[in-house]
């Protein structure tokens, strides 16, 4: 689908995870290679949220959260006792399955609220990164005249789009989506999933999908998670024509889940 | 029907005062009743002036004291309250919001004021705070709690702090709720006599300095109506205008800061 990418982005070796008593991640061990797309497949309760949520600590957030294991970002532990949580947000982004702009700013300062509240890039020019965000994000033809409306004013699919500039405009090297389709119809589905295969250029996108047809379109590698298990992954193309795992097939082949 | 019924027994006591305050009232509003300090006891009635601006004094001096201590009591509750500390504050909290009001007023008495050696407006103004810091800790809590969790999640992937996650994203969401929280509660302490009398204990005059004591309206008119002279009484039926004129223009302001949080 592109140039053949071959660093490695993100990596967890031993990772698990724990909502209070309940294990929803069991020793996975998954590597997210530089300038890809690698979705993550499964059915619900799998613990695919749970899974991109370690990657950029978000997980932790939750009450009575619980982390075992390591998550690489180039290399260096992101659970490293010397490492801002905040600081790897700012590198690995996150949009969400429901659309959620900022509901009291404009489409203008929404885009530009990652790069206020964080204090980072100071001086440089907003309205050039709003517009390049915007353009990335396959929105800036249908909002330019209306920056200044309310965030929450477009469509849902707009409004992920609008998530997913927001996302871009901190420039992060990593991108996870969360289900960023589930809420939207099939036409938004659509625009999203043609910026997803483009953002791949500048970015590493991790998304997390329930639709199989969906990480068959957009991915090139794919991960099948099974009851907090990581079962098979490889490339996109032989996960979905020659899994190796029966439990796999049965899945893509819609005998579960 | 029977609650039709009921609605029109409950409704009745309150037409029926606001009826006998206007009809009683409304004849002393005059400039000089508004302005003017109160006349020699059983001779001439004189005006409000004072107990207006004690009132207006104890509003604004109390907001100052409880308005943030609230506010950030109910920020705290609200995003940081997950523990089982927070959750013995919020029951405290609640029994704070039913404490018998003249209890208040003898605690600040006694701490305040006879340390002090004299009473003031800030005795009465701590004392106020203290019934109001409770409901705008409350009416704080609940509106942040409003706040979908959603949009702290997008403003922390973002990378941003979570002190500016409240500040600038979680506090301007909940802002018409706030609002409408601190407003209720300054309708509810402007309104307080028990809290008063042992703290600010009244004045005929002006204010006269913050170690001095001040009128207030509600005092005004408790000590108007136990006076057996006919200028006091109508004095104190003025008076009892005023406060439910004041205390009716800051329920309108609600009103109106509620209904922008439903357009939005």
């Amino acid at each position: 689908m592109s140039e053949t990418p071959s660093k490695d982005k993100m990596q967890c070796n031993g990772l698990s995870a724990w909502f209070g008593s309940k294990q929803a991640l069991k020793n996975i061990n998954l590597t997210v290679k530089a300038n890809s797309v690698t979705a993550i497949i499964g059915p619900s309760g799998c613990g695919k949220s749970t899974l991109v949520r370690c990657f950029n600590r978000m997980h932790e957030l939750i009450p009575n959260s619980k982390i075992e294991g390591k998550v690489l970002l180039d290399g260096e532990n992101i659970y490293a006792d010397h490492v801002d949580p905040v600081l790897i947000r700012r590198r690995v982004g996150m949009v969400f399955q429901k659309p959620n702009p900022f509901p009291t700013m404009s489409i203008y300062d929404n885009v530009a609220a990652g790069l206020k509240l964080t204090g980072v890039k100071k001086g440089k020019n907003l309205d050039d990164i709003v517009k390049q965000s915007l353009e990335k994000a396959h929105l800036w033809d249908e909002v330019k005249d209306d920056l200044k409306k309310s965030g929450t004013s477009i469509s849902g699919g707009q409004q992920q789009r609008l998530c997913i500039a927001r996302a871009i405009a901190l420039q992060p090297e990593v991108i996870l989506m969360d289900e960023p389709c589930s809420a939207l119809d099939p036409i938004a589905t659509a625009k999203i999933e043609e910026l997803i295969v483009s953002l791949k250029r500048d970015y590493t996108v991790v998304v997390v999908t329930h639709n199989m047809q969906q990480a068959a379109r957009v991915s090139d590698f794919t991960a099948f998670l099974y009851l907090g298990q990581l079962v098979e992954y490889g490339a996109t193309i032989s996960v979905f024509e020659n899994p190796k795992s029966e439990l796999t097939e049965k899945y893509i082949t819609g005998k579960f889940g | 029907m029977l609650c039709f019924i009921c609605v029109i027994i409950a409704v009745i006591p309150l037409l029926s005062i606001l009826f006998e305050v206007v009809v009683r009232g409304a004849p002393q509003l005059s400039l000089q009743f508004l302005t003017q300090p109160s006349g020699v006891i059983g001779q001439s009635a004189g005006g409000i002036g004072p107990a207006i601006q004690g009132t207006l004094i104890l509003i604004g001096l109390t907001s100052l004291i409880g308005v943030p201590i609230g506010v950030l009591s109910g920020v705290y509750l609200a995003e940081y309250g997950n523990n089982k500390y927070a959750a013995s504050m919020r029951t405290v909290n609640d029994i704070l919001t039913e404490f018998p009001s003249i209890v208040v007023g003898i605690t600040v008495f006694s701490v305040v004021v006879l340390n002090t050696g004299y009473h003031s407006p800030l005795a009465g103004a701590i004392a106020l705070a203290l019934i109001l810091i409770p409901i705008v800790a409350r009416t704080t809590e609940e509106s942040l709690k409003l706040v979908p969790n959603s949009v702290r999640e997008a403003s922390l992937a973002l990378g941003v702090h979570k002190w500016r996650t409240t500040l600038n994203i979680v506090l301007p969401a909940a802002k018409s709720g706030l609002i409408t929280g601190i407003l209720l509660a300054v309708a509810r302490i402007a309104g307080e006599t028990a809290p008063l009398i042992m703290t600010v204990l009244g004045n005929q005059n002006f204010f006269s300095g913050f170690d001095q004591p001040i009128d207030a309206l509600p005092l005004r008119i408790w000590k108007d109506a136990l006076m057996p002279y006919p200028s006091s009484q109508a004095q104190g039926w003025g008076a009892a205008l005023v406060l439910i004129l004041i205390v009716l223009s800051l329920n309108i302001g609600v009103r109106i800061a509620s209904r922008s949080r439903l357009q939005k």
